[in-house]
Formats: C-alpha cells, structure tokens, sequence
C-alpha cells in the first residue's frame, strides 16, 4: 500500500471545510504545554550528504566482526553466519512475514515454519514445536501459560532455578502479574545446589519447574533424575535450553522434559543491540492443545498433492477468546526462517562441529585462566561459557581489557550480589587460540597492577 | 436434525438422559461446531457438578466452545474412551459421544425435545 502524505494545500481544504482556520486552531483542546514541541530540525541533506552522516555515526561503533575480540555470551552468543542466509531472507516472497491464513497463497512460507518446526522437534528430542516466539524469555513465559493452562489454574506456583536467566525470570514474573501465580525458587543461595535437591521444594501447588540448559553460569547438568523427582509430584518441567550445546549433549527431550524452549539467536541471527531474536518452543504431542502460538501442519489437497496449513487453530486466542493459553499468535516468521536456514547449511554434523569447537576453545580458555595469579575458575562441568573468579571487581576487569580491544565477559554482580568479583566468559568458534591467548595476558597484567 | 424423545436438552445446547445420568452435546450442536478435533473434560469421577457450570470443551477445526452441564450431580463416570476419539461427537452425538456420567442428577433448566427442536428451528431464521 503506497502512503502519501497530504500537501498543504490538501491540509487547507480539510480545514475550510470543517470550518478551523489553522492546525494550531484545530488542537486547540489540547493544552498547549502538553502538544508537540515545534520541531527545530536542521536544513533538508541531499542523499549524499546523509549517507555521509549516516556514516560517520555509525563507524563510532566498536563491533565484534573486526573492532573488537569478544568474550560476552550470558544470552547472546557471536557464532558465524553464512553468507547464503541473508540472501535468502531477502527474498521478496520471505521478507514480508504475515501470517499465512491463506495457504492457496502462502505455501512457501509455510513449508518454511514447517521445516523449521521440524528442526527444531529434532534438535530438542520432542514432539511438536510451534511457529516460534518473540525470543527465549517470552518463550520460557508461554511455557508457563502452557502449565497454569494445563493444570486449569488449580495449581499456582512456579519454580524457577536460581541459576536461570535472571532476565528470563524478570520476563515471566512481568508476564504473570495479574494470574495470581506465585514464583518462587531463584534464592541466590540455591546456585550451589544439585537439581535433585531443587525437587524437594516443589509441593501440591506447583505447576511447572524451570532449569537452563546449561544453566546460566554455562554448566551441564543431565536433569533425567529431577524431571523424575518433580513428575511424581505431578508437576511439570520446562528445561530452557542453548540450541547449540544440544547437537553435542544428551537431548532434553530424552530427558522427559515436557516443555522445551530457548532463544534462537546462536542458530544463524547476529546479536545485534541485543535483538530482534526468536524464541523456539517445543513440547509433547499430548500438551498441543494448550500450547500457544501458530502451528503449521502437513497434509494433502484436493489434488492429493503435499500442503501446508495452519492446523489447530481452535486453540489460539483469536477464536477460543479469554479461554486461551496466551493472547500471543505472534511469530517471528523471517528469523524462524533465518534459524532454519543456518541449520540446513549446517547439517548435523556441521552444528555438531560448531559445538565442539566451542565446547573445546572454552576450555582451553578455561584452562589457560585458571594457571593466571588471582584468577580461578570456578565451573566443572561446562560447554561454552564459565565463571571467573577475579582478583578485582569485575567491571574494572572489563574496563581494562576494553582498553586492548576486548569485550569482556558479563558481570555477575549485577544479578548475584555474592558474584561481586566474578565474570561469565563465554567462548565460540569465533575466537581464534590467538584471541584467547590475547585475553590470558592482557588479565595477567591485572594482576601486576 | 435427530432428537431423542426420552432426552432432556439445555439451550446452550447439551443433552441429559434422565434414566442414566449421561451427559452429552446434540446433533444440533455438532453440526454446528464441524468437524470436531479435541476434547478436554475438566471435571473428574467423584467431584459434585452443578447446572450450569462448565464440564467440558471442545475444539473443532474452527472453533471452540464450552460445555454446560445441563443437570446437577457427583460425577460417576467420565467417558475418557472419548478424549481419543473426539470425531465421535460429530458421527454419533446421544450415544458414544457422551461425556460424563452422573450419579443422582437432577436436571437444570432443561427442555422436552419438542421445545428443544423449535429452539434450534428458531436460530436457524
């Protein structure tokens, strides 16, 4: 649909016609301190001079694909992304992303959330996986919808591990308010404790127990015995899960995990200023119907030729109203496909090598650190990110390697008070031996200081 | 448009069987709903439902609609052959298709199947 602005000219006719003789006049009843300031805007640019501009402003930035080496995860990791997927987003039949109600017209881009559907049923080990979320803390909050729902409100608490993303735990305790729901479980105190005892604090009341996979701090639990624990309890677990780690461990779902969501970022979406992403959201064929979300389903037309539809939509807010999961339908349809992508240009096998090479660089990181004077890290079992114990707080740390061209890790002592000198480091295949080597001596010289 | 003589039926579209406590929905309504694809019952053997109150609801490939109970009562049985075969409302609606069983129901505000019969002729004008 073309916009066009009205002219003055048009703007006048308007006016007369309504009898007002200015805009002034026609806002008249809106006092004047709260109307629009008058806009003091600089001479009109020509396109040369404001790319120019535009420019300028822009090369302010430090970036991690050649400004700076980065160590910074704790949501958002820098992982390579293939050329071959920008070239596909941008095609004009993927670009804009609007749900598909109408399936003589849109098979493309439903064959498209099918296939990602599909990846990610495979990747998570479950069954069904809807069309995507906005991105893993909105994600993890439908899974809690998904739990209230199933257990029709009669149970009304949610344990959440302390050693979840504390932004992911703000994010579901934003969109919970008003559900009467109590969540509970993220003391501090509780990040030493093993998943089996974080069991014991679920009673009659409790509906869904949440864990990350790895866990925020970047270890590896298998949660086969806690998700045993909670399910005789009656109650559910969702495990909040890094997509990457999971080509090379144990699978959530072989765990009996009900739900199983995350962020979709590391699978092919760069980080940006912290987003746009997409949640992904899988779970068992037999909670499908309390699911939120777009679904698209395979089936046959009346050609009997393969197509692709919107199935179960029944359950979703814009028929079933109030009595629905979520009133959320949306999906990020163009990064969904961005996901999809990246995996089937990978393969199996290739994730599965992209994962190594994290799980491997990070700890030699790991290893390297530990040997610096002042330095301890402090995590066992990991895959691609770790603690490190500091000699000195951690935002001066940071500030130091910023000086030689290094973005640090994330500062624990913003979420975890008792982490005051601690940092998380996470590494990727994206940092070469020499960018690691890079980091050890740079924090030695900390030490010297 | 089938309805049974001996039953007694809710205008929002639920049948009770008087002689058996049974609960189901009616043809009328099935066929309204389409193609039906999911059935959840909310109540369970043993807990006192009154008329009413919502017991059920199901989803069709275009809608979803809640089920009333048309009496009161403790739940007997609930039908749970019918959460695996929820296209059984739209082929056979006052008879495997019931959905609980009630044990000493006594009927809500409920109609003959004459009375019902004109209260679906009316909707359809």
């Amino acid at each position: 649909m073309t916009y066009i602005p009205t002219s003055p000219k048009e703007r006048d006719m308007m006016l007369a016609t309504i009898g007002v003789k200015s805009l002034d006049d026609l806002f008249d009843a809106i006092p004047a301190k709260h109307r629009f300031p008058k806009l003091d805007l600089p001479k009109a640019l020509t396109e040369m001079e404001a790319m120019q501009e535009l420019s300028d402003i822009a090369q302010a930035n430090e970036n991690v694909r050649g400004d700076l080496i980065s160590f910074l995860g704790a949501g958002m990791y820098n992982h390579y992304i293939p050329s071959v997927i920008d070239h596909m987003l941008r095609r004009g039949e993927f670009y804009t992303a609007y749900t598909p109600y109408q399936p003589e017209i849109s098979q493309g881009t439903l064959q498209a959330i099918f296939e990602y559907q599909s990846l990610m049923s495979a990747l998570t080990g479950m069954d069904v996986s809807n069309a995507s979320h906005y991105d893993g803390a909105t994600a993890t909050a439908e899974a809690v919808n998904l739990a209230y729902a199933q257990f029709r409100g009669k149970r009304r608490k949610v344990l959440m591990s302390p050693s979840l993303h504390p932004q992911y735990r703000e994010v579901v305790r934003t969109y919970t308010q008003g559900m009467e729901l109590e969540s509970a479980g993220d003391d501090e105190s509780g990040i030493g404790l093993s998943p089996e005892a974080f069991a014991n604090q679920v009673d009659e009341n409790t509906c869904l127990v949440i864990v990350q996979y790895p866990d925020f701090f970047g270890r590896i639990y298998d949660y086969t015995k806690l998700i045993d624990a909670v399910h005789a309890k009656g109650a559910l677990v969702c495990v909040v899960a890094n997509p990457t780690a999971l080509a090379m461990f144990k699978t959530p779902g072989s765990m009996g995990a009900d739900i199983v969501v995350g962020d979709g970022q590391p699978l092919g979406i760069p980080m940006w200023y912290g987003g746009p992403s997409v949640g992904f959201f899988t779970t068992r064929k037999n909670f499908v119907h309390k699911m939120a979300g777009r679904l698209v389903g395979e089936t046959v037309d009346n050609r009997g030729q393969r197509a692709y539809v919107l199935t179960l939509t029944a359950r979703e807010q814009h028929i079933k109203r109030e009595r629905a999961t979520s009133n959320i339908c949306t999906n990020q349809g163009l990064l969904a496909l961005a996901t999809a992508i990246y995996l089937s240009v990978l393969g199996k096998h290739g994730l599965g090598q992209v994962a190594k090479l994290c799980y491997q660089k990070a700890h030699y990181a790991a290893r390297e650190l530990n040997k610096v004077k002042g330095y301890k890290v402090s995590s066992e079992t990991f895959f691609h990110e770790f603690v490190l114990e500091c000699p000195a707080p951690a935002a001066e740390v940071n500030a130091h390697l910023l000086e030689h061209g290094i973005l640090g890790g994330y500062d624990l002592g913003q979420d975890y008070p008792t982490l005051a000198n601690h940092l998380l480091i996470a590494v990727t295949e994206m940092n070469s031996k020499e960018d690691i080597d890079t980091l050890v001596e740079v924090l030695s010289e900390v030490d010297h200081d | 448009m089938n309805t049974p003589a001996n039953l007694k039926y809710a205008k929002s579209d639920e049948w009770f069987d008087p002689a058996t406590g049974k609960i189901g929905i009616t043809d009328y309504a099935q066929n309204q709903l389409s193609d039906i694809v999911f059935i959840e019952i909310f109540v369970e053997e043993g807990d006192a439902v009154e008329a009413g109150k919502a017991i059920a609801s199901v989803e069709s490939v275009k809608a979803s609609s809640e089920i009333y109970s048309p009496a009161g009562g403790k739940v007997a049985v609930v039908n749970k052959d019918l959460i695996n075969k929820p296209e059984s409302i739209n082929s056979d609606a006052f008879g495997e298709a019931w959905m609980i069983q009630l044990e000493g129901g006594s009927a809500g505000d409920v109609m003959d199947a004459v009375a019902y019969e004109k209260h679906c002729e009316e909707r359809a004008h």
